[in-house]
């Protein structure tokens, strides 16, 4: 009874803290200082089409460095617990339909291309290394669904994921060195404005990333799929 | 826009009273995703400019009156590193209920209260 | 036009969730969250958000739902449950 009291009061102070935000709430019509310094520094500095990409890789770099550790960690967590073993028991398993089994092959390289193609044009179009890396490991969860005994390749996925992680911190480095700062992606020439090899080195810092997180989501995936 | 920025924070809302409420540890890690999901709403919805669109600069907006017809890209940022992030911490919590489950072979919260000290 | 369309997909939304945590069976939870956060990828589009949008569909709507699903056959009894 004092549980139900307890967690109603919660909700009430919740909801009247919120409702203050929204009781007094315009949408504005000018853009903040900083976000107005942002947009019109960046073209002429980093010469991204993709402010967002921009803002993720380069201004706001440091917090994608972050992420991609803490997604490191929580691989790394998942596969502590959830140890893959070897199977106890057989249990006999249906086999996939025929629709799976042959349209796997004509869907399987396009979902990859299409993953690559996305996180390699991240700076021209929305779109980026975390979408990328979210549609290959689609595409491996597809295989991992069509035949349940198929085991991924665990030394490759390591190697790739470790070896992309690195990269990308050396990709920082570089930029301490010979550019403006650490993850300044000055230190690669900026091209032409729109097209594919341009701005500087976010194309290549974000194929790292694509990388990486397209292997540990797989990593993630098997494991919590077990055996 | 306003009415977005109501239902972000009713699916905040919904989502810390899923958490306090139930007992079945599955149902309390989708409560949690529920709830960042409204979160991210809110702080999307926070950054539109009205008449803006989309931050890229290419077609009809460039150049120096850009910053009049976009809108912030500076939340759009941050709410990209939550989504990731609110991903890989529900994997964790799941692997953690899996391994509680196979201790016990119960899901109810009220089963796991002994402390080792 | 749009106002009719947010709205319709804000009651959706939080119907879903809404029955995301009073249903008794789990799987019927996990799609139902799975719902909210489709109808979020839309709404990120309708704010002007297209990267948001893409990453939701694609890591919310998608492997969220099927991280879920491995969870709960994991942890499954054969006689059944909860609350």
């Amino acid at each position: 009874m004092i549980k139900k009291a307890v967690s109603f009061v919660v909700i009430a102070i919740f909801s009247l803290m919120l409702f203050a935000v929204i009781k007094e709430w315009e949408t504005a019509s000018r853009l903040k200082p900083l976000a107005r310094e942002y947009v019109t520094r960046e073209p002429a500095e980093l010469g991204a089409s993709n402010l967002v990409t921009a803002i993720v890789v380069t201004y706001r770099g440091l917090d994608t460095l972050g992420e991609v550790t803490v997604l490191f960690l929580a691989a790394a967590g998942v596969g502590l617990f959830l140890k893959l073993r070897d199977r106890e028991k057989k249990t006999p398993r249906r086999n996939s339909s025929e629709i799976l089994k042959t349209g796997i092959t004509f869907v399987l390289p396009a979902i990859i291309m299409f993953g690559v193609y996305i996180f390699l044009n991240g700076h021209l179009t929305p779109g980026g290394g975390f979408q990328g890396g979210a549609v290959i490991a689609s595409g491996v969860l597809l295989l991992l669904l069509t035949f349940p005994d198929y085991r991924p390749k665990y030394g490759a996925i390591h190697t790739i994921e470790s070896l992309s992680g690195t990269f990308y911190v050396l990709a920082g480095i570089a930029g301490l060195v010979l550019a403006g700062g650490f993850l300044d992606n000055r230190f690669l020439p900026a091209g032409n404005f729109g097209q594919i090899l341009s701005a500087g080195a976010i194309p290549l810092i974000y194929t790292f990333i694509g990388l990486k997180v397209g292997t540990e989501l797989t990593g993630i995936l098997s494991n919590m799929k077990g055996e | 826009m306003i009415s977005i920025l109501v239902i972000g924070s009713l699916l905040i809302v919904v989502g810390f009273w899923g958490l306090l409420t139930r007992k079945n540890l599955i149902k309390m890690v989708l409560s949690i995703a529920i709830a960042e999901t409204g979160l991210q709403l809110v702080m999307i919805s926070i950054g539109y400019i009205k008449h803006g669109t989309a931050p890229i600069i290419s077609g009809p907006v460039t150049g120096a009156d850009a910053a009049s017809m976009v809108v912030d890209p500076v939340p759009q940022a941050l709410v990209l590193t939550a989504i990731v992030i609110g991903v890989a911490v529900n994997a964790l919590l799941l692997s953690y209920v899996v391994s509680l489950y196979r201790k016990k072979k119960s899901l109810d919260i009220s089963d796991f209260k002994e402390l080792k000290w | 036009m749009f106002q009719i369309a947010i709205f319709i997909m804000g009651v959706s939304m939080i119907a879903g969730a809404v029955l995301a945590i009073v249903s008794r069976s789990l799987i019927v939870s996990v799609v139902a969250v799975g719902v909210v956060s489709l109808f979020a990828s839309v709404l990120y589009l309708f704010l002007s958000a297209p990267d948001v949008a893409m990453t939701e569909a694609a890591i919310g709507a998608g492997l969220s739902t099927v991280i879920f699903l491995y969870a709960v056959k994991k942890t499954r009894n054969r006689d059944m449950e909860n609350d």
